[in-house]
């Protein structure tokens, strides 16, 4: 079938919202530039692409699957004990090992996607909510295998690629980090735009339809869902790797509630929500540090409490709006 | 005769409540099918049990010949059974184009695919903005769903379901609320579907059924009360008694 002209230009008008912005492309620059110019930094720019690739994957079950979570620690926190157990007693090779950091937390995933099918929005936060407290248990108890609340010491990671040693001031940790995070936003994007992509997204914003034009809607939640888990247990598997060390914390629930935070602070549904959000909570979250290091949580709950009684738009407005705009995403 | 849909005694109850009793009906393959009967007749709960929203407490159901009982909605939908909704049900925040190719997709086994954007499929886009025309939707393709008039939300609605390429199209008051100035579109719209599409119509306006069907369904408190044709059911006694009204006749006459 040959497209006529009106269907052409129906097609580029679609085509536009695939497209990337100059606004995104400045955005992804402006990440590159600060492996560069920021050297002093590095450390905390390791932790906020760990935090926002972990983002990025709630981003897909919340945003994206409509799916409320307050467990997502629980692929994170398996992923960073599969890196880190893998590196210790069997191959400390970093890409090896973060391969099969995503791999378990996937198959972990897909094991516990089944619980969040049925239900309200209340059963799946508190069965979401309990997996992870279960992991968080047996990781706790089974120190011959974790280290218990000591945690999980003595990693020694290989060279990345053979060539880039981890060292002390973390440039070799974020390089490895932004990139994978970077390459996993680009996967991200492909699937949040293709015919899958948007039959989630349809059954987010309509389940009823979305099963009553034919999408098959508790096959796809499953694979939204383990997709998310790997991506989590990737994110812990670079935390694993470029600490060399991995600590109960990973499992714990403020893990699981900071990142609701950082997707509230950030927008859900456009795929950038998960990475603004990380940066301004870490920044922040140093920042407040600096000033009072032991009371930073009570300002952080403060910060949360005027977020959602001002109004996320109305603080971020310039930034996550103006993304959401020109990505036009929903 | 050959059927389309078919329903051997089929029943629901919500807890005391019989919202559906042992219905039997027979629907043929192209028919123009009405069913009517007042508010809580239980004309949607059928389209539910039909649809496979919910499941009936007892009774079977067939399409085309194959038992569809046990079936959940998508299995149905790929067996050529699609509906609308009293209610509209669309997707708000996409546009009606990318809605439509959403649906194409899914019936062209696409569904899967994730690492091709969802607008590079140039026969999904064409078979869309066929649809899209011949919905009247091709002047708001690119607009927000949640932005358009009713009019043309209703005219989505049916759209939907048409993008399913179904065999059985049941299609629940179509033309409730939509304005005046409006209907004309969608009266159009209904009475040009394809001729091989058995359509199942519930509908409370009488003006419409009488236009349209060519065999009507009365429904009352859940159980199959009267059935027949246009014409046979204009002039029952007891039809009038329960459903049609006093005044009724005079609808009939001009319709």
């Amino acid at each position: 079938m040959s497209l006529g002209h009106a269907n052409l230009s129906q097609l580029a008008q679609l085509q536009a919202r695939v497209r990337w912005t100059w606004l995104e492309v400045v955005f992804w620059l402006a990440a590159f530039a600060s492996f560069f110019f920021l050297p002093k930094h590095h450390l905390i720019l390791n932790e906020i692409a760990i935090l926002a690739l972990f983002a990025l994957s709630l981003d897909f079950v919340l945003g994206y699957a409509g799916i409320v979570s307050l467990g997502h620690a629980a692929f994170f926190g398996f992923g960073a004990y599969s890196a880190g157990l893998f590196a210790k007693h069997i191959n400390a090779d970093p890409l090896t090992g973060l391969a099969v950091a995503g791999v378990m937390s996937t198959l972990l995933g897909f094991a516990t996607s089944f619980l969040v099918l049925r239900g309200t929005d209340l059963t799946r936060l508190m069965v979401t909510l309990g997996v992870a407290l279960v992991l968080g248990e047996v990781a706790n108890s089974w120190s011959s295998l974790t280290g218990g609340a000591d945690g999980l010491q003595g990693i020694t990671m290989q060279s990345l690629l053979g060539v880039y040693a981890f060292d002390i001031r973390g440039k070799t940790a974020f390089g490895y980090s932004l990139v994978t995070l970077f390459i996993l936003f680009l996967l991200a994007r492909f699937i949040t735009n293709s015919p899958f992509g948007y039959s989630v997204k349809a059954i987010r914003d309509n389940r009823l339809r979305a099963s009553a034009v034919g999408i098959p809607v508790n096959a796809r939640l499953v694979a939204m869902y383990t997709l998310a888990a790997g991506y989590a247990g990737i994110a812990g598997g670079l935390l694993a790797q470029t600490t060399q060390f991995v600590s109960v914390d990973v499992l714990e629930f403020h893990r699981s509630a900071d990142l609701m935070l950082v997707l509230i602070i950030g927008g859900t549904g456009y795929l950038y929500g998960g990475i603004i959000g990380a940066v301004i909570f870490k920044l922040l979250q140093d920042f407040i540090a600096q000033i009072t290091p032991q009371y930073w949580q009570f300002w952080i709950g403060l910060i949360l409490v005027i977020f959602v009684l001002v109004g996320r738009e109305r603080i971020t407005g310039g930034i996550g709006a103006i993304f959401r705009r020109i990505g036009g995403r929903s | 005769m050959t059927l389309a849909l078919e329903t051997f005694g089929i029943s629901k109850s919500f807890g005391g409540i019989i919202a559906t009793n042992d219905v039997s009906i027979k629907i043929e393959r192209g028919a123009r099918h009405a069913l009517i009967g007042p508010n809580g007749a239980g004309k949607t709960t059928l389209i539910n049990l039909l649809t496979g929203i919910i499941s009936p407490s007892g009774g079977r159901i067939q399409l085309n010949s194959e038992d569809i009982t046990q079936l959940s909605s998508e299995a149905r939908v790929k067996r050529g059974l699609a509906r609308t909704f009293q209610i509209n049900q669309l997707f708000p925040a996409m546009t009606p184009l990318e809605a439509l190719m959403l649906v194409i997709s899914e019936r062209q086994k696409l569904g899967w695919k994730w690492f091709m954007p969802a607008s590079s499929n140039s026969n999904v886009l064409t078979e869309a903005l066929e649809i899209a025309s011949n919905l009247r939707l091709g002047d708001v393709l690119n607009e927000t769903t949640s932005s358009l008039p009713y009019g043309k939300q209703r005219q989505l609605e049916i759209a939907l379901a048409i993008a399913c390429r179904p065999k059985v199209l049941l299609l629940d008051e179509p033309a409730a609320g939509v304005p005046e100035s409006e209907r004309d579109d969608l009266l159009s719209t209904i009475s040009e579907l394809p001729k091989d599409v058995t359509v199942v119509l519930v509908e409370h306006d009488m003006d419409i059924v009488f236009r349209f069907a060519d065999r009507i369904t009365v429904l009352v408190n859940g159980g199959l009360f009267a059935e027949g044709t246009p014409k046979e059911m204009a002039a029952d006694p007891r039809v009038k008694a329960v459903y049609l009204g006093e005044n009724h006749g005079e609808n009939v006459d001009h319709g």
